[in-house]
Parts: structure tokens; sequence; C-alpha cells
């Protein structure tokens, strides 16, 4: 334990409780990918980019524990997950196949003091995201619509195919209503025939430069691994600074 | 007691005692960093040592290399909920690579890219931590923490520092990166001490 100067010991956090969650409402985002309503009584709430851990637990006592990230804008007492179904999985199949409304769960949280935003930074935003990673990036979204906030957010989507495209409707909507967003999508196998763009990943070509913005954005990468690596890479190359850019990688490196 | 979720199984494979509360097998080995892959190359490699008087030495990569290294064939735990089991590593002691300790108690640990993370020197000394540089027969690669990480295998994989850069011994804690945002400050996987106030 630290110790300061005066030789107290400085307020440490309390314990972070599981608490009880019932879901109330939810819909499939793609044939792969559900959101998921929590209400969660006792939750006090988070910032936007932040992330759960869940707990499953069987009629026998088995558990499983896998984290999410929030997709809602912030809330008291209520959050959503969307969860995109990993194949072989243990709990995606289940949250996404299986769970009912009126089931429950455990989480806590809210977890992640780094992958963040709050609607009081005046920077502008570069959201990156690869398939499911964009689940946090549209909390963000949410949240500065929510928030009023005026900073400029340019969102850069990359996935599989369009019927992999998780919020669809709202991110068409919200591109068209709200000043300063901005939201670019890229199909990296197949795209549409309305698309300049042959499929293929994300290439530099398809990032904004640092200059792009008056100063230089927050840059917020999300997806699974390989994607991160390759959008940082190009990020770094297109002048964007290491200590600007924050990362979440979901899933295996391959 | 926990809240039952209907219908939920899981997957019911026999339970691995080697695996730790909360954690699940992972066949392979994810990446988890809070920003951009550094990229050191070997040439520009140091690894800073401060000592808690203040004293200061630095090994190059030739340095390291010169010193006994070790085979290492262990598990380890990310406080994301993967466990690896049988992972196999060279590197070479951290007590080999400090030397004398003094009278300090704690390790500040630094990467290139300025992440940090905090240790009782003991779980550096005194158990097994290694200055790791190569993971399955071949050169750590830059995205697992190359040239060079810290491999403290009892604790959670975040003090298992990437791109390690120095090792500062201190008469005081000081809490690291993750630690002051609000991971634990040991972090035993046993115990699941996960996030700051976990037991
Ligand atoms: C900080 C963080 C936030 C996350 N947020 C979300 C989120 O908002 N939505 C979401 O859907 N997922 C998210 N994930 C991933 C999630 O935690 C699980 O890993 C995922 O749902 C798979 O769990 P599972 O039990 O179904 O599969 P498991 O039983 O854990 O794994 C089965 C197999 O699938 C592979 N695998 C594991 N995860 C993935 C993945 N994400 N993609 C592809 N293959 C995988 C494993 O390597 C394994 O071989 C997040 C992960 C982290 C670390």
């Amino acid at each position: 334990m630290s110790v300061t100067a005066a030789g107290e010991a400085p307020p440490r956090p309390g314990p972070m409780p599981w608490l009880r969650a019932r879901l109330d409402d939810a819909w499939l985002e793609t044939r792969v990918a559900r959101t998921l309503v929590l209400d969660v009584p006792g939750w006090a709430g988070n910032d936007a980019g932040q992330h759960v851990d869940v707990r499953l637990t069987a009629e026998d006592g088995y558990t499983a524990q896998r984290t999410y990230s929030i997709a809602s804008a912030p809330e008291p007492g209520r959050m959503a997950l969307t969860v995109q179904r990993v194949g072989d999985g243990e709990a995606s199949p289940y949250l996404v196949e299986e769970m009912r409304p009126g089931d429950e769960l455990e989480v806590r949280g809210p977890i992640g003091g780094w992958f963040r935003w709050d609607a009081a930074w005046p920077e502008p935003v570069l959201l990156v995201g690869g398939g499911s990673g964009v689940v946090p990036l549209m909390a963000m979204i949410r949240e500065r619509v929510r928030a009023g906030s005026r900073v400029p957010f340019h969102l850069v989507y990359s996935v599989r195919t369009p019927d992999l495209v998780i919020y669809t409707n709202e991110l068409f909507a919200l591109s068209r209503t709200t000043p300063g967003l901005r939201v670019d999508r890229l199909y990296s196998r197949a795209g549409l025939p309305d698309v300049a763009r042959p499929p293929g990943r994300l290439g530099r070509d398809d990032l904004p430069p640092v200059t792009a913005t008056a100063v230089p954005p927050r840059v917020y990468v999300c997806g699974p691994n390989g994607f991160v690596e390759n959008a940082t890479r190009h990020l770094q190359d297109l002048g964007h600074d290491a200590a600007d850019i924050r990362t979440e990688r979901f899933g295996p490196s391959s | 007691m926990n809240v039952v979720s209907r219908g939920f199984v899981g997957r019911r494979r026999d339970r691995d005692p080697r695996i730790p509360p909360g954690q699940y097998p992972e066949r392979d080995f994810p990446v988890l960093s809070a920003g951009p892959t550094a990229n050191v190359p070997l040439d520009r490699w140091r690894l800073d040592l401060t000592g808690a008087d203040g004293t200061s030495r630095s090994l190059s990569w030739a340095d390291l290399m010169a010193l006994p290294s070790e085979r290492i064939t262990t598990d380890i735990h990310c406080v994301t909920k993967w466990t690896k089991l049988d992972t196999t590593w060279r590197g070479v002691p951290v007590r080999t690579v400090l030397g004398d300790v003094g009278d300090a108690r704690y390790a500040l640990v630094h990467s290139s890219g300025g992440y940090t993370t905090n240790l009782p020197l003991a779980d550096l000394v005194e158990r097994d931590a290694w200055v790791a540089f190569e993971y399955d027969g071949r050169p750590l690669h830059p995205e697992h923490g190359g040239p060079a990480r810290l491999l403290v295998p009892h604790l959670y994989f975040w003090k298992s520092a990437k791109w390690l850069s120095g090792i500062e011994l201190r008469h005081q804690d000081t809490p690291g990166f993750w630690e002051r945002l609000g991971y634990h400050d040991y972090g035993d996987p046993w115990r699941e001490q996960r996030y700051a106030g976990d037991g």
C-alpha cells in the first residue's frame, strides 16, 4: 500500500460489487450480433467507452465471466451491451441466442479508466472500429449527441460485409442529422455495388491525416487485434502521435 | 449466492486445477495494450536500473545477452479472464539483472511509451520473475512486448510490463498506469485481485 508524505494511507476505493441485472429488452443488430438492454438496480453510471464484467451462472453453480463494452450513453440503473456471437464460444452464443427478457445475469463495473470519453473534453475525436469493436465507439457517439457536444467526431468503421454492420440505421440517421459527425464505412471482404472503394482491409488512405482537424484528435481504435495493429500503424504514418492513440483489443491475436 | 442465468449451461469441461477462479483457458495468445505497439530496435534497447538511493546504471542488449538465461515453462493469467497454460520463454532472472537491491522494498517498472506498473520488490527477486526475450523458441514479437518484457507469472499479466525500459527501486510503493486507473495494487490471480478494493 502506498503511503503519503504525511504517513497516512490514501483513501482506497471500496470493493466493486456484482450487481443483479435483468434483461429488459433485446434485439438483433445483425444475424450474429444482439443488443441486450439490462436493468441494473444500483448501477451508478459510467463514462462512454468503459466496459463491464459479466458473470453467467448455471443452475449447478458453474460460472463463466467475460468482458463487454457498454454500448449505451451513460445512464444510472440501465445499460445496453451489444454482443457478437463467436462461433465456438461459451458466453456469446448464450447472450445472442438464448437469453430472454426477464432472465438475469450479474455485472460489475464500470471498468476501464483509459479507453473512455468525456463530453467536457474539447478536442476533436477520431474513432476507428473493426467489427464488434464499434460498440464502445457507439457509446461515445451516443454520449456526444446526448450531451450536446459540438466537437468534430469522425468514425471510420470497417466490417467484412454489409450485412455485418451493427447500428446501421442509427448510424445512417445520425450521420445525416448531427452536424460535425462524419461516418465512413469500409468493407473488407465484399462491398455494395454503389460503393466505389474496392473491398479490402483498412488502408492508409481510409484514415484522415493528423492535419484533418485544427488540433490533433484524440484517437480511439477498437477491434480484433490484427485490425488494431494495422490501424495504429497507419495512423502513426499519418502523423498521429502514439500518445494520442488509445486502443482496446477484443478477441484473439490472429 | 450467485444469480442463476436461466438456460446458461456453459462448456462444462473438466476444471483444470491450474486455472484460477474466473479465468478460462485460451489456446491463442491475445494482445492487450493501452496504445500502439512499440517498436524498439535492439541497438537502441536500454534497461535503466535505478536504486532507491538514486544511483543508476544501464544495460545494453549485449549486456543482457551476456547474463545467464533460463528456459521457462509457465502458465500466464490475464485480468481480462484468459489463462494460457504451459507457455515457454527464455529470460534472465530479475535477481540476476538487479544484483544487490539494498533496502528497497518496491519496484516501479517502466516501459517504452510511458507505461508503468508497481510490484513489491520481493515478488521480483524472491519469487520467479524474469526479463524475457524469447517466446515459444523465437525472439519475442513486438506485439507481445519484444524485444524484452518482464515475466512475473504469479501475478496478473498487466504486471509483466511489455517493452521493458527501466526498473526503479523505491522505499515506498507508487501505483503504476493501470493501478492508478482502478486495477488492483498487487494482482494475485488466485485471490482474484482484479480491481482496486478486491480482497
Ligand atoms: C475490454 C473488452 C471489451 C469487449 N467488448 C465486447 C463487446 O462489446 N462485444 C462483443 O461481442 N465482445 C466484446 N469483447 C469480447 C468478449 O469479452 C468475448 O471474448 C467474446 O464474446 C467471446 O466470448 P465467448 O465466451 O463466446 O468465446 P470463448 O469461449 O471465450 O472463445 C471461443 C473461441 O473464440 C475465440 N474468441 C474469443 N473472443 C473472440 C472475439 N471477440 N472474436 C473472435 N474470436 C474470439 C477464442 O480465441 C476461442 O478460441 C470484449 C473483450 C474485451 C477484452
